[in-house]
């Protein structure tokens, strides 16, 4: 989680991702930085998210994304 | 029940309010295209006229029912419209055949050149005037041009809604009636415009009439058969547009083979007197009010001695009606003679 | 049909009506004779493309619904006696089963798709190459149907097929209700692209007559067709001018030209869907909505969010993101952060998406170079407003001009001009001539156009440019009211009479300032010949 929540910060620093629970929804997030996101991932969780995981309920919030790299951990 | 009243009332006045906006948004043909009005006047004539005519403006330039009134006692309408197509001349046949029985009907034949729909606004001016009926339904069918839709005949608002430009305080004084303009069906000019050097028609490729226009002048013929109606077709004495001697021809034959009578007045200028110098107010095209008296008298003349009409003079309440005609025509002769300077 | 003809407005009438007196279970069946019919009306040829399409899709998609069952089925059965490498290979061979379904489907459709739409532009590239070295010869162009709305329909029914592909969707078992989510034909000539989750929520239900429903959406319709006969098709008659006389009119004119054909499809694209989401609404079904005042955007990323949306979200998820989050992507980033450092190298993968991203998008709109020109040229505009963004927050903080309105204002425009300019490529579709005309608007000095009457020349009147100016302004405040919440719903708060008067007269403007129908022209009554 600390790991993802740096990730995170990197990439908006104003953002306080431990309470953000409408990253998609309100339009915090785009679609590039979803992509940096899972690049991210890929590099430090080595876990592939593929495309059909990009919903806008998996990257509302930071705990919907460790959630969905759980479950993608577990599935594999 | 409260929201049904709610939503009667709100139908109720905004159904009126559209009528009310489509009656200022028609045009009135107050002002220069006075012909648009012709065919509805015809509603508030009495219809118990012994004679009808029917076309274009060859008739409705070229006769003066006052003329044949007062010098024959002739009770007679003419039904005519700018660039009556022959199937529009058919229709109002038709509808005019709904309120009364005539016993001549004079068709103008010139309109047999045309087999197709040609001007939508001349459409408009023939058909917008007539009273609903199957008769208009039909008329409107076989008129419209390619990029004309039955609704907007339903509903004129949404032909001419981009009027909003144009509209002038006539549009509202006239909003639910329109003065008169004709003098049973007669449009009057008494202003002069000597024709000279009228053209020969151009060659043309074909000179038969269309299938269409058979198809319906057949029918023209056999609705005034089957009501015992003496159909008397005539050409009128205009000179253009140029009636050519194929076309006439055609028009001999059709009578001889029908039974019925022809009579091309292009012929019969010099018997009738019309002098193209003093008798058309636009160079040939139409008669002027001294020409269509002379061709008047002498079409009456033929009608008194040829058909089954009579001098109705003698009917009082008749003749009292034609007096009040008279009048407003008598009238019109002086505002024209004061508009185009005339001085006798 | 076009939306604006009195069939359609029949049509659709009759329609309502039928809708609400057959039982309630005849009602989707209803709409899928309905749809049918509208596309039989418009050519009887198209029914064959889009049963194909739908029928296709439809076997597809139950395929990899049976593939999915199969999967869970041995995996349940075989819970216990399954190790876990045991149960990864398993999913992965069915995986790749579905996948070949999938692809299947894709390159079926999309090559009808591709064929129909892109043969002639091959020829025409082909043949200009033959003309650049030289050679005489030349293909012929083929004359090809192309059916209604098929880059719509197409991408809807695509759309499903990833997402049974996905598992995101249930795959459809009955063929019929399938055929009509390909087919619904309120949104089958301009979308929206539904997707199926969202519209089969509502398609198939049972609707009862729900006043007030029905009314919302008449009154969305009647805001639709405003929009669409009363701006629109007035703005085109100024743009065509324009347009057809590129020799005649040049700099400012050009300017003109260009705001006016931004109104114009504003005002025709969301009429129009304003059209298809109120008869929808009328039905009881839920449509998704393609626009979010796209005039407002602050830059022009924004813009793409808020412009066409259903669009943009089909490129984003089934274009941008599998490309951008595929492995071989993700190899090539570490590659490319290898060599050109870690800054753009991070960027690559986005960036190659989005170029493939935009110029889909760009041959999507049509298939001729000036839409591959207008896409790629969005493309160059977001890369660069992505790359100057670290400028001007730096910027941003030194001027502290954030959150000043006089600055939003300032953003809102800078997008809307951009928005424009880029735009001019589909208005001229000739790219040359469009980069010419382009820079007459800075080299023709003549602004003086816009106030001595010239404007007078493009076929409009005064009157009409008065029109326009208050349409705009309605417009704008109905967009302003929107951003907090729905405009009908405030106007439901408001007193009856006013409401009436408020829509009886949106009517009324309609009837009497729509630029429709055989104008009427006083001059062609004057009695000439007759």
């Amino acid at each position: 989680m600390e790991e993802l929540l740096s990730i995170l910060e990197e990439l908006h620093p104003e953002v306080d991702f431990e309470t953000e629970t409408g990253l998609v929804t309100n339009g915090i997030i785009d679609s590039f930085d979803i992509v940096t996101i899972i690049s991210e991932i890929g590099d430090r969780f080595d876990v592939v998210v593929s495309a059909e995981y990009i919903t806008p309920e998996n990257f509302d919030s930071a705990e919907t994304i460790y959630d969905m790299i759980q479950r993608i951990e577990e599935e594999e | 029940m409260k929201n049904f009243l709610k939503i009667t009332i709100s139908l109720l006045i905004g159904i009126a309010g559209l009528f009310l906006i489509q009656r200022i948004f028609l045009p009135k043909y107050t002002k220069d295209v006075v012909e648009g009005s012709f065919i509805e006047e015809y509603y508030d004539d009495k219809p118990d006229h012994d004679v009808v005519f029917i076309g274009d403006c060859e008739v409705y330039e070229n006769f003066s029912p006052v003329e044949l009134w007062q010098k024959y006692g002739i009770n007679s309408y003419i039904r005519g419209s700018a660039q009556q197509l022959i199937w529009q001349s058919y229709y109002l046949l038709e509808d005019t055949l709904k309120y009364e029985k005539p016993k001549v009907v004079v068709f103008n034949v010139l309109s047999m050149k045309y087999n197709e729909p040609q001007n939508e606004a001349y459409n408009r001016m023939s058909i917008e005037g007539m009273r609903w009926s199957m008769s208009k339904v039909n008329n409107i069918n076989a008129s419209m041009m390619e990029d004309e839709h039955f609704v907007e005949y339903v509903f004129p608002l949404l032909r001419y809604h981009s009027r909003w430009n144009d509209l002038t305080s006539d549009d509202f004084t006239y909003i639910f009636d329109t003065p008169h303009e004709s003098f049973k069906g007669y449009y009057m000019r008494i202003d002069e415009k000597a024709a000279s050097n009228v053209p020969e028609g151009p060659a043309l490729t074909d000179y038969n009439f269309g299938e269409n226009s058979y198809y319906y002048l057949d029918k023209i013929t056999k609705l005034c058969k089957d009501n015992d109606i003496e159909l008397i077709l005539i050409k009128a004495p205009s000179l253009y547009p140029y009636w050519y001697d194929q076309w006439d021809k055609q028009m001999v034959d059709y009578a001889k083979e029908h039974d019925l009578t022809y009579i091309n007045f292009l012929e019969l200028t010099d018997e009738i007197g019309i002098d193209f110098e003093h008798d058309t107010y636009d160079g040939g095209l139409h008669l002027n009010l001294s020409g269509a008296i002379k061709l008047s008298d002498y079409f009456g003349q033929y009608i008194i001695d040829n058909t089954a009409v009579t001098d109705r003079r003698g009917e009082a309440e008749l003749s009292a009606k034609w007096d009040k005609v008279i009048a407003e025509y008598n009238q019109e002769i002086e505002n024209q003679k004061k508009e185009y300077n005339i001085t006798d | 049909m076009l939306f604006a003809s009195y069939e359609f407005i029949g049509f659709v009438l009759v329609l309502f009506a039928l809708y609400y007196l057959v039982p309630k279970r005849c009602q989707w069946p209803l709409l899928l004779i309905a749809s049918y019919v509208f596309y039989f009306l418009a050519n009887p040829w198209y029914l064959v493309f889009i049963t194909v399409t739908s029928l296709t899709v439809y076997g597809c998609g139950l395929w990899m619904g049976k593939i999915a069952a199969t999967q869970k089925e041995y995996l349940s059965k075989n819970k216990e006696n399954l190790s876990k490498e045991d149960k990864k290979t398993y999913k992965n061979q069915m995986k790749q089963k579905k996948w070949r379904v999938l692809l299947l489907g894709l390159l079926f459709n999309l090559g009808i798709l591709a064929v129909i739409k892109y043969t002639n532009f091959t020829i025409y590239n082909i043949n200009s190459l033959l003309h650049i070295f030289g050679s005489k010869a030349r293909i012929g162009f083929i004359d090809i149907l192309m059916p209604m709305g098929i880059s719509f329909y197409t991408f809807q029914a695509l759309s499903y097929l990833i997402d049974t592909y996905r598992g995101t969707v249930e795959p459809e078992k009955n063929v019929f209700k399938f055929a009509l989510f390909v087919s619904f034909f309120p949104q089958l000539v301009q979308g929206p692209i539904s997707r199926f989750g969202d519209l089969s929520k509502t398609l198939y239900s049972k609707h009862k007559f729900d006043g007030k429903n029905v009314a919302f959406g008449f009154q969305r319709i009647l805001y639709g067709y405003f929009k669409k006969l009363v701006v629109a098709d007035r703005m085109l008659i100024a743009v065509k001018a324009i347009i057809a006389a590129p020799e005649n009119y040049q700099g400012a004119y050009v300017f003109v030209g260009m705001i006016f054909y931004a109104l114009e499809l504003y005002a025709d694209f969301t009429g129009g869907i304003d059209i298809t989401i109120g008869i929808a609404q009328v039905l009881g079904i839920e449509v998704t909505e393609n626009f979010r005042r796209p005039f407002f955007s602050k830059n022009i990323k924004e813009y793409w969010n808020r412009w066409h949306i259903t669009m943009g979200t089909w490129f984003t998820e089934y274009i941008f993101y599998p490309i951008s989050v595929c492995k071989p992507m993700l190899k090539f980033s570490k590659f490319s952060r290898k060599h050109f450092g870690d800054v753009i190298g991070k960027r690559m993968p986005v960036y190659l998406a989005s170029f493939v991203v935009w110029f889909a998008t760009g041959i999507w709109h049509g298939a001729s170079w000036n839409f591959i020109v207008w896409g790629l040229g969005n493309f160059v505009v977001i890369m660069i407003s992505q790359e100057l963004e670290p400028l001007y927050r730096k910027f941003h903080n030194r001027f502290h001009v954030d959150g000043h309105t006089s600055y939003k204002a300032f953003c809102v425009i800078r997008t809307f001009l951009l928005m424009s300019a880029l735009r001019t490529f589909d208005c001229y579709r000739d790219v040359p001539l469009t980069f010419r005309m382009f820079g007459t608007i800075f080299t023709n000095w003549n602004w003086h156009i816009l106030w001595d009457g010239s404007l007078l020349s493009l076929g409009l009147s005064l009157y009409d440019y008065i029109i326009l100016a208050v349409c705009v302004v309605i417009l704008t405040s109905v967009s302003l009211a929107g951003r907090t919440g729905s405009v009908r719903e405030k106007l439901l708060k408001k007193p009856y009479p006013v409401r009436f008067v408020i829509f009886y007269g949106l009517l009324v403007c309609i009837i009497i300032f729509g630029a429709y129908g055989i104008g009427f022209d006083a001059s062609q009554f004057i009695y000439n010949q007759f």
